[in-house]
């Protein structure tokens, strides 16, 4: 799983509430780094539609926080070495295994071979 | 059989007619349905859009278009997988004679930068539904002798090459002596038919028993305006079929799927003369076999009829084939009840699925999702199946975030069909309450694609039976 697809990823168990179940808490036990071209316009362009303050959180857990800043600098759109850094933890950093922690209410997905389970009961949504 | 779907299209306003410059398509003659709604996504994609001056017939090869410049002519066709070549149009008519009269009335400062003296060019004859022989073919090239041709002849690497092109209808048991219809004109590019070779599911790395067609995944990612830098999203991802055309087209793409098996690659293999899958066969390894694995973002295991997404605008199109429960079971997670009975089985450590999840559902949540989750302007992309003797427009699930792009049957037997949808976000999505009561009366409309695996397979039964009752006699 990459960082990129934890900034989307939320839980809806039932009785969560409105807004909740979002960032969930990585608990990793295996973290790798996989080489991927940088496209400097794709990460500028999702820049925007990431939550930045879970994906600093995120990085950070996994101890990859590779000098993110906490807020998002202003023009980083033509910040090669900024963009640099997002492209990394967006798309290079994945979670091979571990759990996926609901904040709300602390159902767990488990993370096998990097493949999130997501699956809910029909009795927990 | 000669069948002239005639339509006029409308050029964008009358200013811009007789000014834009001609370009002749030529189409292959496959998934006819499927390629005007291509040729209109690619224009637009391209910043253009679709016109043409004169009747288009839908079911020919030819379709004269106007596009304002040969960079967004070249733009369609580094897309399209349903046209083979695009030329510029420098003359055409009824008759050898009428198309010289036409060629001569073609501005000659617009031919005489490709016909220099230092340039190299050849001259190509297609004729379509008829073969000529070597000796008709020069007698045609002799024939344009009136044009100031200045350069060399190459017949290997030619610098221009131009087309004489001959339509001699659809109807292979009539060929008229002469062509119906003739055109010249300068080539300009070819489309990408050859990805359809290239991408052939035979030589994919893995597949799954319902593996999507290369040329008609690609057709999805084209009417889907998929294009480089978009994130899409596959929610019934399978072995990721789908994917993988839009990667090629440099989209990021992510799926989901319920079969914890499928999105790990586990269990058994699709393939003939191989009874389990090997330990790459999965969705990431299909991407590196065609050096696309830098577009891969994830696979989840996720029940489609169940959100895993946060609120935002997160994908730029979402391109899905549901399972119908023909060759792929439609499930999704069912309840504590029948997960024991599945632990019971020694099933993985994960909840495991499966109850019923009907048609008219899927489509119900996957509009629904697709109202959410796209942005605007985004579109979805996905097969409807069709029983066709109960067939109507109405049964077209519809969403009041979503509207209806195109329509485009694909026969599966003489009683079936699927039907490709493509629809476009237009309006924002509120809040999914809202919807409900819209929806509640469509699912009642379209209740009938629950029973679509029974009447598949009784069409299917009552076909075999009638063939064996015909072979009797």
């Amino acid at each position: 799983m990459k960082l990129l697809t934890h900034n989307m990823l939320t839980s809806h168990v039932r009785g969560v509430r409105p807004g909740g179940g979002f960032p969930l808490r990585i608990q990793a036990t295996e973290v790798k780094v996989n080489n991927v071209d940088f496209n400097q316009e794709f990460v500028a362009r999702m820049i925007p539609k990431v939550e930045w303050g879970a994906l600093v959180e995120a990085a950070e857990s996994l101890g990859h926080l590779s000098d993110l800043p906490h807020q998002l600098p202003p023009e980083y759109e033509n910040n090669e070495d900024f963009l640099r850094k997002v492209h990394h933890v967006l798309l290079e950093v994945e979670v091979m295994e571990g759990i996926l922690k609901c904040p709300d209410s602390g159902r767990e997905f488990p993370i096998t071979k990097g493949i999130p389970n997501m699956l809910l009961s029909e009795e927990e949504t | 059989m000669r069948c002239w779907a005639k339509q006029l299209m409308g050029s964008g306003g009358a200013m811009a007619r007789g000014l834009l410059p001609r370009y002749l398509l030529l189409l292959a003659q496959e998934n006819l349905e499927f390629r005007l709604p291509e040729i209109k996504s690619l224009l637009s994609l391209c910043g253009g859009q679709f016109s043409s001056q004169q009747e288009i017939h839908i079911n020919s090869p030819f379709w004269i278009l106007n596009i304002p410049s040969e960079e967004m002519a070249r733009g369609l066709m580094r897309r399209t997988v349903c046209a083979k070549s695009i030329f510029e149009l420098w003359g055409q008519g009824k008759s050898a004679e009428e198309l010289f009269t036409s060629l001569k009335n073609y501005p000659m400062e617009k031919m005489v930068p490709y016909l220099q003296s230092n340039s190299t060019y050849k001259i190509h004859i297609h004729a379509f539904n008829k073969t000529l022989i070597q000796e008709e073919k020069i007698k045609r090239i002799d024939a344009l002798e009136f044009l100031p041709f200045e350069g060399k002849v190459n017949l290997k690497n030619p610098e221009h090459i131009f087309w004489i092109l001959e339509d001699y209808g659809m109807d292979p048991n009539n060929i008229p002596e002469e062509p119906l219809d003739l055109y010249f004109g300068r080539w300009i590019a070819d489309g990408q038919r050859e990805l359809i070779e290239s991408y052939s599911v035979k030589r994919r790395h893995f597949i799954g028993n319902t593996s999507m067609d290369a040329c008609l995944s690609f057709i999805m990612a084209n009417h889907g305006r998929v294009k480089a830098n978009d994130v899409v999203f596959d929610p019934f991802v399978g072995t990721g079929g789908l994917l993988i055309s839009s990667a090629r087209f440099g989209a990021y793409v992510c799926g989901t799927d319920i079969d914890y098996n499928t999105v790990h690659g586990l269990g058994k293999a699709s393939r003939k003369n191989q009874k389990w899958r090997g330990p790459d066969e999965n969705i990431r390894a299909n991407l590196r076999q065609y050096g696309l694995e830098k577009y891969y973002l994830d696979a989840l295991i996720s029940d489609a009829s169940k959100p895993i997404w946060r609120k935002g605008m997160l994908f730029d199109a979402i391109i899905t084939d549901p399972p119908y429960g023909i060759r792929e079971a439609t499930r999704r997670t069912g309840s504590q009840k029948e997960i024991l009975k599945a632990t019971e089985r020694g099933t993985e450590n994960h909840i495991s699925i499966s109850s019923n999840y009907h048609l008219s559902d899927i489509f119900f949540d996957l509009l629904n999702s697709a109202a959410e989750y796209l942005v605007m302007g985004g579109r979805l992309v996905y097969w409807l199946p069709v029983y066709r003797p109960e067939y109507t427009e109405e049964i077209i699930p519809r969403h009041p975030c979503l509207k209806l792009i195109s329509n485009c049957e694909q026969m599966l037997s003489s009683h079936t069909s699927r039907r490709l949808i493509t629809m476009e976000k237009v309006k924002e999505f509120e809040d999914k309450d809202q919807y409900s009561h819209l929806l509640d009366y469509q699912s009642l409309l379209y209740k009938g694609h629950n029973s679509f695996r029974e009447k598949y397979f009784s069409g299917v039964t009552k076909r075999i039976a009638k063939e064996e009752k015909d072979n009797q006699k």
